[in-house]
């Protein structure tokens, strides 16, 4: 089977991540008084951003394996 | 309690429904026959599988009974992970897959006819088959509930949405898809409800000021200040703990019972670890998804134990109340979704939640028509047919699954009572199961009427022993005592736990003393492969040390062991 599930994985975490990063950065920032003053979309989808990367950088080597 | 979504939110929702369906298309090409499709070709990887293992049990009554738990009962609620899990998943892994998955059985009931006999096997694909179907509509019916409470959205729109999309990718990926959309959904698990979990517990004040802030809800229902945050300190009589059970009824009835009953035994989880791609492979499956497990109540407990810290507002406490005033812990996770995430972060929350329940649904649905097919179909009704007629029923079955299960949702919907019923006998069903498989594994004398008549008289044992207890304050009928209040326990939990024991006990003597009565119907030959004694150890000889079975198993096994000892 030629399915190699890192670039689902990979491409919808950065998808989201890429979505929250800027949703955090260029949206409405009133919002985060709930989340005790913290702007989670930015942090969080930064980590997203950083394991949908990781996830897709280690697909793209990896398919180079036998 | 409403929450309302705004555009991102909806667009986190629909990229995951576009993901799944997704990876569903991407694999139809590889289905070419009927082993691809319920088996995926015995193909994949341990990771894959192992993430799998987990995520197809992480079905609602998981993420929200889970929460509800913790704060009903605070971190006595591990015990389903650290008693009632990890050792289970270590021993199918390390004792249990030679057999299963060395056996070429393509399923659990399938193994129980090349051990016992064709009646073992009939009994348990038939009533295995049934409750999957039960299961996978109690999934949709309780997101559909859920949805409509939170969102307002319409039950009818949501159950034949996640009927819709559950349905589509698993008929055109099969069990390869649903085990990969699983590994995604396991993922957005993770992403979705660790931020949660940070807010709510630096909004507590951290882990310290959570204990403290427990002690009151501890001593005003009449317990010593740290039962809701030691897990083991309470466990000496059943009166000093929330869960009304001690440490007896603990560890036989819910660790080695109930737990080594479902882990063990059940198809919709040992499925996963078959379609690996090798022996090695397939018992590494459930020691890696033990890994995540043991930290699973970081997730899943700890937002139940927040929630019920929380300060109460005007004497209120910040979950909603249930019609007879007493709060809904069902909402534990939902309030704090709609406490802390802002827009963006709540749609991944609320997708992760999403996801949890279409994992359950998924699970079920492919656990169902591998059964049915296999087991079933082309055991009684159509033997001896081409692969392409099987391939084509394993679809049928499929659909045939799915509008089951929606048909269930709606009875459930309707009729409370039935499905606390039909939950009630299943458990009579299961609870005596792991004897047959223990007896049948290990003790090569055990014979097919032994296993069979074993079994039946393990069920009616339960339904017996139910009919004679009753947990404490409760009304004799569906809850017990059907027969007369002979044995009271503080809790139905206990009460649960109890009826297992005497379900598995019963099966394990019958068993025996049955199959020394009948003559094996066995030889030593045909069981080769099949029980202990007569199986060749697998070697795990230049394997490097984190791919031996035993080695992780050990290492799962002394990390749990700490965890237990860490929260006592």
């Amino acid at each position: 089977m030629n399915f190699d599930l890192r670039l689902p994985i990979g491409a919808l975490f950065t998808l989201y991540g890429a979505l929250l990063v800027s949703y955090g950065a260029f949206g409405d920032k009133a919002q985060y008084a709930r989340s005790l003053g913290l702007n989670v979309n930015l942090i969080w989808g930064l980590v997203l951003l950083a394991f949908g990367l990781t996830m897709l950088i280690a697909r793209a080597r990896g398919s180079k394996r036998p | 309690m409403h929450i309302s979504l705004s555009a991102v939110d909806y667009a986190v929702i629909v990229i995951y429904f576009a993901f799944v369906i997704g990876v569903g298309w991407s694999l139809k090409r590889s289905m070419k026959g009927s082993a691809d499709f319920l088996m995926s070709g015995r193909s994949l990887p341990a990771w894959i599988t192992g993430l799998a293992f987990i995520s197809a049990n992480l079905g609602a009554q998981e993420v929200i009974g889970m929460a509800a738990s913790g704060a009903k009962y605070g971190i006595m609620t591990s015990h389903f992970y650290w008693i009632g899990a990890i050792p289970a998943m270590v021993f199918l892994g390390l004792f249990m897959l030679p057999f299963y998955y060395g056996s070429k059985a393509r399923s659990v009931p399938e193994y129980l006819k090349l051990r016992f006999d064709e009646k073992t096997r009939g009994f348990n694909a038939a009533t295995f088959a049934i409750m999957t179907v039960f299961s996978s509509g109690i999934s949709m019916h309780a997101l559909a509930s859920l949805l409509r409470l939170l969102l307002g959205w319409d039950y009818n729109a949501c159950i034949a949405i996640a009927a819709a999309i559950v349905l589509v990718y698993i008929f055109l990926g099969g069990l390869s898809s649903a085990i990969y959309n699983e590994v995604l959904q396991f993922c957005l698990i993770v992403a979705g409800f660790a931020p949660l979990v940070f807010l709510g517990l630096k909004d507590v004040g951290g882990w310290s000021a959570l204990q403290e802030k427990l002690i009151p809800v501890a001593t005003s229902q009449g317990y010593a200040a740290g039962t809701w945050t030691q897990s083991w300190s309470h466990l000496g009589t059943a009166n000093a703990n929330p869960m009304g059970v001690e440490w007896f009824g603990l560890v036989m009835g819910l660790g080695f019972v109930l737990s080594f009953g479902y882990w063990c035994t059940d198809f919709l989880v040992v499925q996963r670890a078959l379609a690996a791609k090798s022996l090695s492979a397939a018992r590494r499956t459930p020691l890696i998804a033990a890994i995540p497990k043991m930290f699973f109540p970081l997730l899943v407990i700890l937002p139940g134990m927040i929630v019920i810290a929380l300060p109460h507002v005007g004497g209120h406490s910040v979950l909603p109340l249930t019609a007879d005033g007493t709060p809904d812990y069902n909402m534990s996770i939902p309030t704090l979704l709609a406490r802390y995430l802002p827009s963006g972060l709540l749609g991944v929350g609320l997708t992760a939640l999403i996801a949890s329940f279409m994992s359950g649904m998924a699970g079920n649905v492919t656990a169902f028509n591998t059964v049915w097919t296999y087991d079933l179909y082309q055991s009684y009704m159509a033997p001896g047919r081409s692969d392409r007629h099987y391939f084509w029923m394993g679809h049928v079955a499929t659909v045939a699954g799915v509008l089951l299960g929606i048909a269930t949702a709606y009875l459930a919907s309707a009729f409370n009572n039935i499905m606390d019923l039909l939950q009630l006998v299943f458990g009579f069903v299961n609870a005596p199961l792991f004897a047959t498989f223990l007896l049948g594994m290990f003790w090569k004398r055990a014979t097919g009427h032994g296993a069979f008549f074993g079994l039946l008289g393990g069920t009616l044992a339960a339904a017996v022993f139910h009919g004679l207890s009753l947990a404490a304050g409760a009304t004799p009928g569906l809850k017990g005592a059907w027969i007369a209040p002979d044995f009271v326990f503080r809790s139905e939990m206990a009460q649960s736990f109890y009826v297992a024991i005497v379900a598995w006990s019963t099966c394990f003597i019958l068993t025996v003393l049955i199959s020394l009565a009948t003559r094996r119907n066995k030889t030593d030959a045909e069981l080769h492969g099949l029980v202990y004694s007569l199986t060749p150890r697998p070697s795990e000889e230049g394997e490097p040390w984190y791919r031996r079975p035993v080695v992780v198993g050990s290492i799962v096994l002394a990390v749990t062991l700490l965890l237990n000892f860490l929260f006592r």
